[in-house]
């Protein structure tokens, strides 16, 4: 329970007037808290006193589920659905972590079409982070914009490996399927058409005179805060820290495509606030894009299925695999036994440890400040709770 | 036959049929608004809207209407009951007495009275009375809220909104709004937009202001009906629903049927002001009694055009910023505007 204050106003007059802070319940059923997270708000008025967040209402025991499969690849679907957004990216860390365990060298084939298809859910993920972020601010448009390119996206998942949302398609040593002949035309197709929803969206939303005033000097993260707090991903990148898994610790071949990394430089405000973290994950789009082309252009042969082992008894020991999610640092944390399936597996889930970080920089705010910091957050709750 | 036609002619009759005209209309006009935003905003959003009911789903808006009144009517046990059911009347009451004044037409005006846009200030306040009363009675902090925030919103506006307001009176000289629609008539070229029907000096000194208010009195008018960019009393978002978060079926569809009779209200008032009102943009072709309601209803559907379209644009003002917007931005305008006005009209 958090406490509330009283607070007393002498008026001209003589009089006295008592005021009191308010608790109110923001969630688990509201339209903005993205899932079901449920934030206790102390209110004074219209500035936000004091935020707890409450966790928990979507909790699944995945991590214990994985203890009981009777294989490693069973783990996959699990962990699909975690972050149920970017379920691309959260198979492809648990396959990192387990392929390190197993110490298993795939195919080349199979790196690039795993940083394919970790880029486009990348693209998608941000879609429905800025969309939705959008629709905090008031603005329903540019949400549907999005949805209609996500739409593509999703369409070339489906014809890859016939699931929409939960994929099941990275697996251990490979991939569940090739990439269908017609894909490579498709996506080159996609990356052009995208390219004109981004410039319009950008001038819909992101440099909106009313969006940039809404969202500039609002909910400021400072470098050393977003450190100390673990934050990751386009948190950490808008607070100006110049720091991504795919450059700085190389986990498939993303060192052989050339890419910048965006980092926020308060172009708008303050550098770390909700206008940067926003912008970076748009740019980041386009930096995806650069890396899908140049790895649609350049793709080996191979067989996909060639490095897929038949049965999965590793040595035991641990293995820490992590790769650069949309929302951050996506790590999986495996110890094996001398049995077919994990010990313990723990996920590090960049939206919780993003989330952390809400009530230091909310206090002070309004309470529609907080809607837009809840929103450029980006948490998935399904990966929050887990 | 004849006691019917004797019944009819009954002066009181008369005036309830009368008084009922503007009711029909705004029942109309509502389900077709609701029907043209869901289109207008399907078309800006790269969808269809409906598409299954009739025809590109016409009857859409009846269909829903009729699912409104089938829904059970929830008051919240803790709620304060009389405010409760008391609420959204009052506020499609305030708004449908402002309809009083308005001229649909040369030959209809519910009552021509020479306090006429005064009066309709006045009438349409009575709104805030209305939300402030379901905030409260609602006994939800959300509603509470929301109401709190229309109320501080619409007042707020209303200074600028009604400075405005007064700018147009004074280069009228009359507040009848009949009268005010007479004099811009002739064609598009008197219209007070334009620098309405004066000597070509006048005009000209005239028109940079009359533009400037038309502005003040659109952005604080858009403040008044609660939309986007102003839609901060039922920001989904932030309040889930605002004040009407407890209200359901029947009572929330009134809410709903005052909020467009609203927003039509709003608009008609900048139609009459700046916009001639029902008169014919080409003088004497096209006007007389009926084509008269005809173009005061389509001036006042393309202005409620205009405020859908920024709805659906727009990203929200936080509070501040609003507060902001209306007291050191609009209103020092509408001031200035006013001494200048003053000056010209003198002069």
């Amino acid at each position: 329970m958090t406490e509330t204050h009283l607070h007393a106003i002498k008026t001209s007059t003589g009089r006295t007037l008592r005021t009191e802070e308010m608790v109110v319940n923001m969630g688990p059923q509201h339209p903005s808290t993205h899932g079901v997270l449920r934030l206790e708000v102390v209110l004074d008025g219209e500035i936000v006193v004091d935020v707890i967040p409450h966790l928990g209402y979507l909790h699944r025991c995945f991590e214990k589920h994985c203890e009981h499969m009777t294989s490693y690849q069973q783990v996959i679907p699990y962990v699909d659905r975690m972050d149920y957004v970017a379920a691309m990216t959260n198979e492809h860390a648990f396959v990192v972590a387990a392929e390190k365990l197993l110490k298993i060298e795939v195919p080349e084939r199979v790196h690039y079409i795993r940083i394919i298809m970790a880029e486009l859910q990348r693209i998608a993920s941000h879609l429905i982070a800025i969309g939705t972020f959008g629709i905090d601010m008031g603005a329903f448009t540019p949400f549907l914009y999005y949805f209609r390119d996500r739409e593509k996206i999703l369409e070339l998942f489906e014809m890859t490996c016939g699931a929409r949302l939960l994929y099941n398609y990275i697996w251990i040593g490979g991939l569940s399927h090739d990439i269908p002949p017609q894909f490579v035309e498709r996506t080159k197709e996609f990356c052009t058409d995208f390219k004109k929803t981004l410039k319009e969206v950008n001038d819909l939303l992101n440099y909106n005179e009313i969006f940039i005033k809404r969202t500039a000097n609002v909910g400021i993260l400072p470098k050393d805060l977003a450190i100390n707090y673990a934050c990751s991903g386009p948190m950490l990148r808008g607070s100006g820290v110049d720091f991504d898994l795919r450059r700085d610790d190389p986990y498939t071949l993303y060192n052989k495509f050339e890419w910048d990394v965006i980092v926020g430089k308060g172009e708008m405000g303050t550098v770390g606030d909700v206008w940067d973290r926003n912008i970076v994950r748009q740019r980041e789009m386009w930096e995806s894009l650069r890396i899908i082309e140049q790895a649609i252009a350049t793709l080996p042969e191979g067989d996909v299925q060639k490095a897929v082992p038949k049965r999965i008894r590793p040595v035991p020991g641990d293995a820490y695999g992590r790769v650069e999610g949309p929302r951050g640092e996506l790590g999986f944390y495996i110890v094996a036994e001398d049995s077919v399936t994990p010990y313990r597996i723990k996920a590090r889930a960049p939206a919780f440890v993003n989330l952390s970080v809400i009530n230091e920089i909310s206090k002070g705010a309004m309470l529609a400040d907080l809607v837009a910091i809840m929103g450029s957050i980006d948490i998935v709750l399904g990966e929050v709770d887990r | 036959m004849e006691n019917i036609l004797a019944f009819l002619n009954e002066p009181a009759v008369t005036m309830v049929l009368l008084a009922l005209i503007p009711l029909v209309f705004i029942l109309v006009y509502a389900l077709v608004t609701i029907y043209f935003e869901m289109k207008v905003a399907a078309h800006i959003q790269n969808r269809l809207a409906y598409m299954e009911t009739g025809w590109h789903g016409v009857i859409q808006p009846i269909a829903d209407m009729l699912k409104l009144l089938q829904k059970e009517d929830i008051i919240p046990t803790d709620a304060d009951k009389f405010l409760f059911i008391l609420a959204p009347y009052l506020v499609f009451i305030g708004t449908y007495a402002s309809f009083a004044v308005m001229p649909f037409s040369s030959g209809f005006i519910g009552s021509n009275i020479d306090l006429g846009i005064f009066y309709l200030v006045a009438a349409s306040s009575l709104v805030v009375v209305g939300l402030l009363m379901a905030g409260w009675a609602s006994n939800n902090k959300w509603s509470m809220f929301g109401a709190l925030r229309s109320a501080a919103q619409i007042v707020s506006y209303e200074i600028p909104g009604v400075l405005a307001i007064l700018g147009v009176v004074m280069v009228f000289g009359t507040m009848n709004m009949q009268t005010m629609t007479q004099m811009q008539d002739g064609g598009i070229q008197n219209w007070l937009i334009i620098g309405g029907n004066f000597p070509l000096g006048q005009k000209l000194a005239l028109f940079p202001f009359m533009f400037i208010l038309f502005i003040i009195y659109l952005l604080s008018s858009m403040a008044e009906v609660n939309r986007t960019p102003f839609d901060l009393p039922e920001a989904e978002s932030e309040l889930v629903q605002g004040y009407n978060t407890e209200y359901s079926g029947m009572k929330f569809a009134i809410f709903y049927l005052a909020e467009y009779a609203n927003l039509f209200l709003v608009s008609a008032i900048v139609v009459v002001m700046f916009f001639g009102g029902w008169t014919s943009p080409f003088g004497s072709f096209m006007s007389g009694t009926v084509w008269s309601a005809f173009w005061f209803v389509l001036k006042g559907m393309s202005f409620v055009f205009l405020n859908i379209w920024l709805r659906w644009t727009l990203p929200r003002l936080r509070v501040d910023q609003l507060m902001y917007v209306s007291w050191k931005v609009l209103t020092p305008f509408a001031l200035f505007c006013i001494i200048a006005i003053g000056f010209i009209m003198v002069i």
